[in-house]
């Protein structure tokens, strides 16, 4: 079932030299992709409160940030839950222009969700630098064995192919779904972070000074498409 | 019993009660004389300034009519047609349909159109494309539905054939209303007594439904490519959205009034909100609306820039029907239609706390706005918690509505009354005789009865009192208010046009709090 990962409560990770030099938070922009209905808005709320409710689609987008403590630096993820209906499609560029993490959300007992997500991924390679953003496939539902239509070796296979990571997950259950974060904040970081200019710090915006100049707005350098 | 007076004569209740002309609150306070002109009447925008752009029912349907032309006088061949659209809802009586137990939330797509069930649904609403697509119905799926929507095609291109543009047919307890704004034709078929009117106002509902979605200038380009479009694809996920707003239309006053309704609060409280409203501004905000559910709390506008009541129900509609925006910030784009049908605003819409009831929408022209409107957000909160005008509205919160009762008039059950100028309405609980959700829209029927006769296209009345065995009802309209009201059984005309003043000075003695009276602008 896609890549193991290290289990992991949250937060266990608080770095032990705080008192010799403060954390740095960095802003990670991650965008959530795939078809309507497979569970991105669920699994968005499992990062962030560790939940499980049914709601309804997306309308547009929805923005939620989480944070994630790492060893030496603490990622805060601005996290772009985009709708999957037909409809807003014209808006999503919006939301993967300039992400550092792209989730492609699949449902692995619906095979045309599958490949949706591969339609992502070509649209997301037309636009992405190479190693500016992390990619993700994800099959959610894991619980949902029986009804089964995209296999786990098939989705591994893709991921090989392209060069993605992959995870299967079940929002529903819980299962591997903060390992999905923990590990992909982690490889952002390596693969990003680290880089010149790769990631921006992130300051607790003092309440007077709360206006976003257009250099601190990750949309400003969006170009012009959709509706 | 009936009794209604044409608009022409003079009713003699309405003598001596002209309004002071002045608008200033503390003058209003003092002078519980009800208003006869538009803008004096109790809640009442001050300096005219409108509230919410509030069109008339008239200007609104005038409208439909302009659109439909003329009414297309149904020959002998066109009734082979009608034949077919009887068998299609059956030939039950209205009256036994009635327990049609329909909720927002049950939606019965699954429902075998052959099924006499599906026939007996109160009113069916369908939306085609004029190439004869289905696109939307209310009940059953669009699929199983196809050759019935061939027949309503088949009725429009028969009669738009012969220059005239097909309004409405009536077979005995059932009509069937066609609406048809290319590149969509809707088609209402409704076995109550609603007029024909009153009908084509609600597919018009539907049809703005659909363009706040997509706009108007995507519709028409979809359709200019591809005239075989199936539009559904489009609009696959948010047939919710008119599901909710043909349930609102059968329920909600505002939908019948073409008015919105306020959460009551102190005036002083509702100032404090309203200026933190427009403290937050941003260069491409054009409204900032604060929503207690399915009731205002504050609007702020733009300098010159009105919201229109359609508009207005679009977006409550919108964040009522999603649970959506309980996470997060939502983001997305709207059309505003009664704005502009061309083109999309972007809506941040949040709740001010998770399990709060208090949802603002910050509406701004520009795609790229969002962090700008997530600030405007946080400089809101940050007034709002600083003045602690939010612990109020927090109280005002747990008594959204008011027991008739307050009123202190023994025979009055319930009453809609609406100050035209400011598009306001306001209207209490339902008493225990209304608790049950069928007695509430036979009451909601009887004021959309009432509602028909005050709008008549030809033969409008200016007031109406009608005993029955259940409830009494008077409705009453004036240049500057419409007012229905509910009475039980067992009063009299007499009284129920003495309580009318008594009703009109008690609105306008808690008007601060039940109403806005002043339209902020940033
Ligand atoms: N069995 C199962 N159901 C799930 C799981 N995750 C989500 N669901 C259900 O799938 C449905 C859709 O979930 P959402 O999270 O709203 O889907 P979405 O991808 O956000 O959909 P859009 O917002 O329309 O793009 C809901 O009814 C969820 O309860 C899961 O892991 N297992
Ligand atoms: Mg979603």
């Amino acid at each position: 079932m896609g890549e193991s990962l290290p289990r992991v409560p949250r937060g266990s990770q608080h770095p032990s030299n705080t008192l010799s030099r403060p954390v740095q938070t960095l802003r990670v922009k991650m965008v959530l992709l795939g078809s309507s209905g497979v569970g991105k808005s669920s699994l968005a709320l499992r990062f962030g409160k560790d939940q499980f409710k049914s709601s309804s689609p997306t309308v547009g987008c929805a923005y939620l940030t989480q944070v994630v403590h790492l060893n030496d630096v603490t990622l805060r993820f601005e996290i772009w839950d985009t709708a999957g209906q037909e409809k807003y499609h014209s808006v999503t560029p919006l939301y993967y222009r300039g992400a550092h993490a792209a989730l492609l959300v699949y449902d692995i007992s619906k095979k045309e969700t599958f490949i949706r997500a591969q339609v992502w991924l070509k649209e997301l390679e037309r636009h992405y630098v190479p190693g500016s953003t992390v990619i993700w496939l994800v099959g959610n539902k894991g619980d949902l064995t029986e009804d089964r239509q995209v296999s786990a070796q098939e989705a591994q296979s893709l991921a090989n192919e392209k060069g993605l990571s992959f995870t299967e997950t079940s929002a529903l259950s819980g299962d591997q779904v903060t390992e999905l974060l923990q590990a992909l904040a982690h490889r952002v970081y390596e693969c990003i972070g680290a880089q010149q200019g790769g990631l921006s710090e992130w300051r607790e915006p003092s309440l007077v000074t709360l206006h976003h100049k257009d250099t601190s707005n990750p949309l400003a350098s969006c170009c012009k498409v959709g509706p | 019993m009936m009794d209604g007076q044409p608009q022409t004569a003079t009713v003699s209740w309405e003598n001596g009660t002209l309004a002071p002309l002045d608008h200033l609150r503390s003058e209003r306070a003092d002078s519980p004389t009800p208003g006869l002109v538009e803008g004096t009447e109790p809640g009442a925008g001050q300096k005219s300034a409108m509230f919410v752009h509030a069109q008339s029912f008239e200007d609104l349907s005038a409208e439909a009519e302009e659109e439909t032309l003329r009414a297309a006088e149904l020959d002998e061949s066109a009734g082979q047609c009608t034949e077919e659209l009887k068998a299609l809802v059956g030939e039950k009586n209205a009256e036994e349909q009635l327990n049609n137990d329909f909720s927002a939330e049950s939606r019965t797509k699954e429902e075998d159109v052959t099924s006499e069930t599906w026939r007996s649904h109160r009113k069916h609403v369908f939306v085609l494309s004029e190439a004869g697509k289905p696109i939307y119905t209310r009940y059953g799926t669009e699929e199983a539905l196809s050759s019935t929507m061939g027949v309503m095609m088949a009725l429009v291109s028969f009669v738009e054939a012969e220059k005239n543009i097909i309004r409405s047919i009536h077979a005995d307890g059932c009509k069937v209303v066609f609406l048809t704004k290319s590149p969509l034709v809707l088609v209402g078929v409704s076995r109550t007594c609603q007029s024909d009117r009153e009908l084509l106002r609600e597919l018009q509902y539907i049809y703005y439904q659909i363009v706040s979605l997509l706009t108007l200038t995507q519709l028409n380009h979809i359709f200019q490519h591809k005239q075989n479009y199936d539009l559904r694809r489009l609009l696959a996920g948010s047939e919710y959205l008119t599901d909710n707003l043909l349930y609102r239309l059968d329920r909600d006053p505002g939908l019948l009034l073409s008015a919105v309704t306020c959460l009551p609060l102190a005036s002083s409280a509702r100032d404090v909100v309203s200026s933190s409203l427009q403290a937050a501004k941003s260069k491409n905000l054009v409204f900032s609306i604060l929503l207690a559910g399915d009731r205002l709390v504050s609007l702020v506008r733009k300098k010159d820039q009105f919201l229109h009541h359609i508009d207005l129900h679009l977006v409550f509609n919108l964040v009522g029907s999603s649970s959506s925006f309980r996470e997060g910030e939502g983001w997305t784009p709207i059309c505003l239609p009664k704005f502009n049908t061309a083109g999309f605003f972007h809506a941040h819409i949040s709740y001010l706390e998770p399990t709060s009831e208090l949802c603002l929408i910050l509406v701004s022209t520009d795609r790229e706005d969002f962090f700008n409107m997530s600030d405007c957000k946080q400089r809101f909160l940050e007034r709002l918690n600083k003045r602690s005008a939010y612990q109020s509205l927090k109280e005002a919160l747990k008594c959204p509505s008011y027991p008739v009762e307050q009123v202190g008039i023994p025979e009055l059950r319930h009453f809609l009354y609406k100050s035209k100028s400011s598009g306001l309405y306001t209207s209490p609980e339902f008493p225990v005789v209304y608790q049950s959700d069928k007695e509430q829209e036979r009451l909601m029927g009887l004021y959309q009865d009432l509602h028909s006769y005050l709008h008549h296209p030809t033969r409008p009345l200016r007031s109406f009192y009608r005993c029955s065995e259940t409830e009494n009802l008077m409705a009453w309209v004036t240049s500057g208010f419409e007012l229905y009201l509910c009475f039980s059984p067992l009063g009299t005309k007499a009284l129920a046009v003495s309580a009318v003043n008594k009703l009109l000075k008690w609105i306008r003695k808690e008007e601060d709090r039940l109403f806005i009276l002043s339209s902020l602008t940033y």
